[in-house]
């Protein structure tokens, strides 16, 4: 569990903001930053690719999104091996200097739930290597506690299918890993609107990760800054302690005095 | 005298003997600073680019950072 209610420190990192966004699927580059303007969110995941060799003066996203001023969170996204995952992020750590590093190992397209197993063998390279690890992971409180022990610096559990805007699937599960860890928990993937960010923040994460839910709102920078205002209500309700649920109503008003 | 060596998959024999990583980078038209080198599956140190020669038949992959989520 969060001991710290005021910065979200990740691998020794102080961060005001607990709402990390993404940087794929955005109309622009441009439209991108101004959201990210808005979000207050201080990382943004970024994919490491090939460079383009026929059109190198083409916008890249380091034109538009500082890296000294934002933390680049380089993925792993696309890799379906160990291997693969830890070869990309020895090329993203040379070309960014940075060691703090978002690992997912994805399995089927039709679903990207996580490979688990390549996930567990990745991150263990990867720590050897010197990397942080935020990890993206299934929403089994069994492999987050392993990940955990291997010395990952951050635990992210689906909240859905990535891309599926569904919300919090695993209440149950996602509160049953926040309980049991002593790194933060971040929901990554799976929100889809302002409440399930609200939610998972209610359920005592450290912080949301999104993309999609933002990229493909109808209006994706209305969205960022809701979904900032959305991250810190969730935090505030959650250090606040919501009242029991009962079964029956309970008057507001007092009964006594009534003339 | 010209070697053939490939970057990101494509064949590009026009390049010079002895040519460097520095070289090849400008010869491409890329940054530095923005990208990330790695030859025959090792990582070429920023600080080898000017002293590391290419030889015929290296393959190269030259990466960046991208939009990704």
């Amino acid at each position: 569990m969060a001991t710290d209610s005021g910065k979200l420190i990740i691998a020794g990192r102080k961060f005001s903001s607990r709402l990390i966004i993404g940087t794929g699927k955005y109309e622009t580059y441009q439209q991108n930053a101004d959201a990210l303007a808005v979000s207050g969110a201080e990382i943004v995941t970024v994919a490491v690719r090939r460079v383009n060799l026929t059109n190198p003066d083409e916008p890249l996203l380091v034109d538009y999104i500082d890296p000294k001023k934002t933390v680049y969170l380089p993925n792993t996204a696309g890799c379906f091996t160990g291997e693969a995952a830890v070869r990309t992020l020895r090329l993203a750590r040379e070309a960014g200097g940075w060691d703090l590093v978002k690992l997912e190992v994805l399995s089927d397209p039709k679903h990207l739930y996580p490979d688990m197993e390549e996930t567990m063998r990745a991150a263990k390279l990867l720590i050897e290597d010197g990397f942080e690890v935020m990890v993206y992971c299934s929403d089994d409180p069994v492999f987050a506690r392993k990940l955990e022990d291997l010395g990952c610096a951050a635990i992210m559990p689906l909240g859905a299918p990535i891309g599926s805007g569904l919300g919090i699937q695993n209440r149950v599960n996602i509160r049953l890993i926040v309980e049991q860890s002593s790194v933060p928990v971040i929901v990554d993937a799976g929100v889809g609107t302002a409440s399930d960010a609200t939610i998972a923040m209610e359920l005592g994460c450290d912080g949301v990760l999104m993309n999609t839910a933002i990229a493909e709102a109808q209006h994706p920078v209305q969205m960022a800054r809701a979904m900032k205002h959305a991250v810190i209500a969730g935090r505030e309700a959650y250090l606040a302690g919501r009242m029991p649920r009962k079964k029956y109503a309970d008057p507001s008003s007092p009964l006594a005095g009534l003339i | 005298m010209q070697i053939t060596i490939t970057i990101n998959g494509e064949q590009y024999a026009d390049l010079t003997k002895g040519m460097s990583v520095s070289g090849l980078l400008a010869h491409l038209g890329l940054h530095e600073k923005k990208i990330a080198v790695e030859r025959n599956r090792e990582i070429v140190p920023k600080s080898g680019y000017k002293n590391i020669a290419l030889h015929d038949g290296d393959v190269l992959e030259i990466i960046t950072f991208i939009g990704g989520g």
